[in-house]
This record gives C-alpha cells, structure tokens and sequence, in this order.
C-alpha cells in the first residue's frame, strides 16, 4: 500500500494542483495589497516594484496596532477565564455522583442547543442597562459562557476516564482538595487544556458577531471589527482595504506556521468527546 | 445526608467541616472529595449569559415588549405568524437551509477527497495538508472580503475568465440574486473545507492496513476498497463532520455579513443576518425574538441530533 508507484505520482500532481487553486485566493490578498493600485494586471499579477506603501497607509488609517492589542486582551483574558471555570466545575461534576451533579452536567450540555440568537437582545439590553456596552468586560463574559458547555464537556469526559490514583494519594498525604486539583489534576489536564485554548482562542480572536454589537464605535475595537470598519470607510480602495485585512491576520499566521502540528490536532481531536 | 444533596450550598458545608481523610471505600461515588464550590462560578456565568438571556428571549417572543422591560402585554403566538408570514423571513429561511446543504455536501465532499489523496504515501503530504488547512484559521470576516473581491465584476475570477478564453461565463456573481447564495457558498467551502480534511484524515488513520491489503489481495481496486472498506470504517469521521457543518452553516453570519450584508435586495439574507438586521436595524424587538426562537428549534433539534448520535456511538464502541 505505501509504494510510491506512477499512481501515486499523478496523484500527487492532482492535488498539488488542487493546492494551487486553494492558495490562490491568498496570493491575490498579497498581490492586490502590494500594487500600485492603477493599471490592469491580469489576475494574479504583481506590479513591481511593490508597493508596501499600502501597508504604512492602513497601519496608521485603521489603527490596527491598539484593535491587535484589544483583540489579545480579550482573546487571552476569555481563555483564561473559560479553563478556569470550566477545568474547576467540570472537575467536581465528573467526579461526584451525585444526582444534582448529573443534572448540572447535562444543563450545561444543553447549552450546544442555543444558537445565541435569541438570547443576543435580551443579554444585549442587559449589558446596556449595566453601562457595558463599549466595554471589552461584555465581550469576555459572553464568550465565556458561550465556551463553557464545550469546555466542560471535553474535561468532564476526559476526567470520568483518568484514574483518580493520583488524587487518591495526594489526599492520604494529606493535601487539600484545593491543593490536590492544582498541584495534580489540572496538569494531567493538559491534553484537553491544549484543544480548548486553540479551539476556543481562534474563534474568539476570529470572532466578529458580538464584537460587532458590543464594541462599535468604542475605542476597544477588535481586529476583525476594525477590519470591518475600515472596509467601509475606504472600500473601493482594494490595495489599501487588502492590507489592512492582511496586518490583521499576521497573528494568526505567525502562530499557525509556528504551531501547524499542534493547531490541526487540536481540531481533529476537539471534537470526538 | 440524603435530605441535603440537592442543595448545593448545604452540600457544600458538609463538604467544607474539618475532616480526617476519609476511609478509602471502593466503588465509583468514592472517590478523593471534590470541593462541591468549585462549580458555583461556571454556573453563575453560564446562567446569566446563556440560561436566563434565552428564557427571556422566548417569554418576550410571546409579548409586544419594547426593549424597555416595563410595559408590556401578551400577544399570543402573533409575532411568529408575523415571521412566518414575512416573505423575508420565510427567503432567509430558504437560503438558509440551502446554503446549509450546499456547503455541507460541497464541503464534506472536497473534504474527504483531499483527506483520501493525503493518506497515502504522496512526499508532498505534510506541506499540501498545511495548504488544504490555512483558510480554516483565517478570520471569517476577512475571508468573506477577499472573496468579494474574487467574484466582483472586475474581480479575479471573471478576469481568469476572460483571459482564458471563457469570457461568455463572466457573471456578475454577487449582484445577480439567482447566484449570489451560490457564490457565498464557495466562500464557506473555501475556508471549511480543510476542516472537514483533517477531521477525515484522523478518521482514515483508524482505518487498519492489513484489511486493505487483503482486499487488494483479493482483486478489488482502489476505488471498491475505498467504497466498501474505507467509507464504512470511517462513517464516525463522516457523521461528525455532517454534523458539524450542519450547525456552523446554519447560524452563519460572518461570510455572508462580509460578502454582501444579504443582498442584493434581501437575496442572500440568512436566518442569522435576518434577525441581527430586524433587532438593530429595525429595533422590531419582538420579531426578532420570534426569528430567533425559530432559529433555535431548527439548530436544537439537529443539535440534539448530534448529541444523540455521539453518545450511541459512544455506547457501542
């Protein structure tokens, strides 16, 4: 099966092929952001020389620097929050057997039935009420508990299948059931912990929808949201607008070619609890 | 002690009195004590940004509240003959589940032919999979811009057209209302696509070698193996990522937001873009209540699905 004969040869060229066409859309982002922005150049063209002008233009035009540091603050703070909370409750609802615990897993299970579009206005209202629309605090909160049913049910299953010998003997030694969670369980966590900070960090640096709602206008725009915002000021511009979507995507890039190996794990595995 | 567990707070304290460490029994229920506070900040957050937003959202789906909170009446089921006797929303709905099952059969389709393609012994493998994979980190917003760019009139994809020779089949992809749903779905298959590859690629390496060989052994070809041993092997991998792309394209917003705000006039609205625009567009508070009501059931019920399904999966194996 794993000879590399002619077959696999003109496989290979098929799907090269196909990655061609994948990455295309990519070289155009590149291509269209570093012209000129006069002149027909075919469509994949460059013109030279290129023009990283563009770049400087949306750099300071957007203000992406600050909505990269806001989108950080925000990525960093909501992941942060969701394995703490999530790694702490889904560690006494896998371990006790309690029928309350039960019941309290499987409330937090339902919440992969909200699509979050009926509970967007009410919540919404709520924020403002409480002066927190602008406020980065609203955006944490609800992807806080927008990630925490995923979050817990990837630790609880994971927990109900690890041994509890370690907990076990830390408890004879006397540790405290604090102690005993810090110290032991939640390193043994790692795995779980890995998949729901690339998962959950992604989609939360990705996310447009309620930085949309809750962050227009303020000065904690996100990038996606300044992203957004800077297409509609200049979007004939396409040189200008493609630069400004690229300066947003670098970290995310950067960390993808860093971290390629673990990135695709994390997703091929996230999702077989 | 019985007459206290299902009160979190009591159960707590008996949790909390200074103990010696308790005599090790066997069986499941005792284990190491778990501090029975530790779930208290979960369920604090989880209810009063997911629990309680929704069971007001469905209460207020059935009144003419305002958004104020202060007067308000009961309407009955009104607002929802109101939705669903609204052209718009009954289009969104229509593109939305159309939108749903192209991207999900187009999506799962590429998905599971480059995942076949990469697991075999191609050098290329590690680099092309790099490749196939990059758009599913890409923000979605960003995406949806570049691709309307891709498809407007003066874009790439009409310029390959025409320097090709294929000038005949330029279109006006995003403007003419009988493609536009059609063309953002090439967008969502662009950037899902990779997704559904590794999610297959992970199912294939499951697949053992030695059965293959057999059958190779036995005469059948690349394609009969593929059909009859490695599809069937694979059918969790394939359930999984239906599934999933079932969901993530029913409550899609972002692409679509980017690409064309849901037209040109209403013609690529989604389920998601319908009830953003009635709530902060309009501020029709109580519609877009009902539209999101309607939304839930239908994502619900194939969530519910999927629950279903894993956890029976889950039994059998």
């Amino acid at each position: 099966m794993n000879r590399y004969t002619y077959r696999t040869a003109i496989l290979e060229v098929v799907l090269i092929l196909a990655a061609v066409v994948f990455i295309s859309p990519l070289v155009v982002l590149l291509s269209v952001a570093l012209r000129d922005g006069s002149g027909d150049v075919g469509f994949l063209g460059f013109t030279w020389p290129l023009n990283f002008g563009n770049f400087a233009t949306a750099w300071t035009e957007s203000a992406m620097g600050a909505s990269l540091i806001n989108s950080a603050v925000i990525t960093i703070s909501s992941v942060a929050l969701i394995v703490l909370l999530a790694s702490t409750a889904a560690y006494t609802l896998a371990r006790k057997t309690r029928r309350w615990s039960r019941g309290v897993f499987y409330l937090f299970l339902a919440g992969f039935l909200f699509p979050g579009q009926l509970a967007m206005l009410p919540l919404y209202l709520w924020f403002a009420s409480l002066g927190l629309v602008g406020s980065p605090v609203a955006v944490i909160a609800i992807n806080v508990g927008g990630f925490l049913p995923f979050a817990i049910f990837l630790y609880a299953t994971f927990l109900r299948d690890l041994p509890r010998d370690y907990e076990e003997a830390a408890t004879i030694d006397g540790a405290s059931p604090g102690r005993t969670f810090v110290a032991i369980v939640f390193p043994l966590l790692r795995p779980i912990t890995g998949t729901i900070v690339i998962l959950a960090g992604l989609a939360i640096w990705n996310d447009f929808f309620t930085p949309l709602l809750y962050l227009s206008g303020s000065n904690s725009s996100t990038a996606p949201l300044s992203v957004y915002s800077f297409v509609s000021l200049y979007g004939a511009n396409w040189p200008l607008v493609f630069s400004a979507l690229i300066i947003s995507v670098i970290p995310i890039l950067i960390a993808y070619f860093l971290m390629q190996r673990f990135i695709i794990r994390g997703f091929a595995s996230g999702l077989k609890g | 002690m019985t007459e206290v567990l299902n009160n979190p707070a009591t159960a707590e304290a008996a949790e909390r009195r200074p103990s010696r460490p308790r005599p090790a029994k066997p069986g499941p229920s005792h284990g190491p004590r778990t501090p029975t506070w530790f779930v208290v900040p979960a369920i604090v957050v989880y209810a009063l940004i997911v629990l309680w937003p929704n069971i007001q959202g469905l209460f207020y789906s059935f009144t003419d509240w305002d958004g104020l909170g202060t007067s308000w009446s009961f309407v009955g089921i009104d607002n929802f003959f109101d939705v669903l006797g609204d052209p718009n929303t009954l289009r969104a709905i229509g593109n939305t589940f159309l939108i749903t099952i192209v991207v999900t059969v187009f999506q799962n389709l590429i998905g599971l032919l480059l995942a076949l393609g990469l697991n075999t012994s191609v050098k290329s493998r590690y680099v092309l999979r790099l490749v196939f994979f990059l758009p599913v980190v890409l923000t979605p917003i960003v995406a949806g811009f570049l691709w309307k760019y891709l498809l407007s009139p003066t874009g790439t994809v009409n310029e390959f057209l025409g320097s090709v020779g294929l000038g005949w089949a330029q279109q006006d992809w995003l403007g003419n209302p009988d493609l536009v749903v059609y063309s953002i779905c090439a967008a969502i298959v662009w950037q899902g696509a990779g997704y559904s590859m590794v999610i297959f690629l992970a199912g294939l390496q499951g697949v053992p070698d030695d059965v293959l060989e057999a059958a190779a052994i036995d005469g059948a070809g690349s394609f009969r193996r593929t059909v009859s041993i490695v599809l069937p092997l694979i059918n969790g991998a394939i359930v999984i990522n239906v599934l999933l792309t079932l969901i993530s394209t029913l409550k899609q917003f972002d692409t679509v937001f980017a690409m064309t705000k849901g037209g040109p006039s209403g013609a690529s609205e989604t389920m998601a873009t319908i009830v953003y625009k009635t709530a902060f567009t309009y501020l029709q508070y109580p519609t877009a209540l009902a539209q999101g009501v309607v939304l839930t059931i239908i994502v619900g019920v194939i969530a519910f699905g999927q629950f279903r399904l894993t956890q029976r999966r889950g039994e059998l194996s």
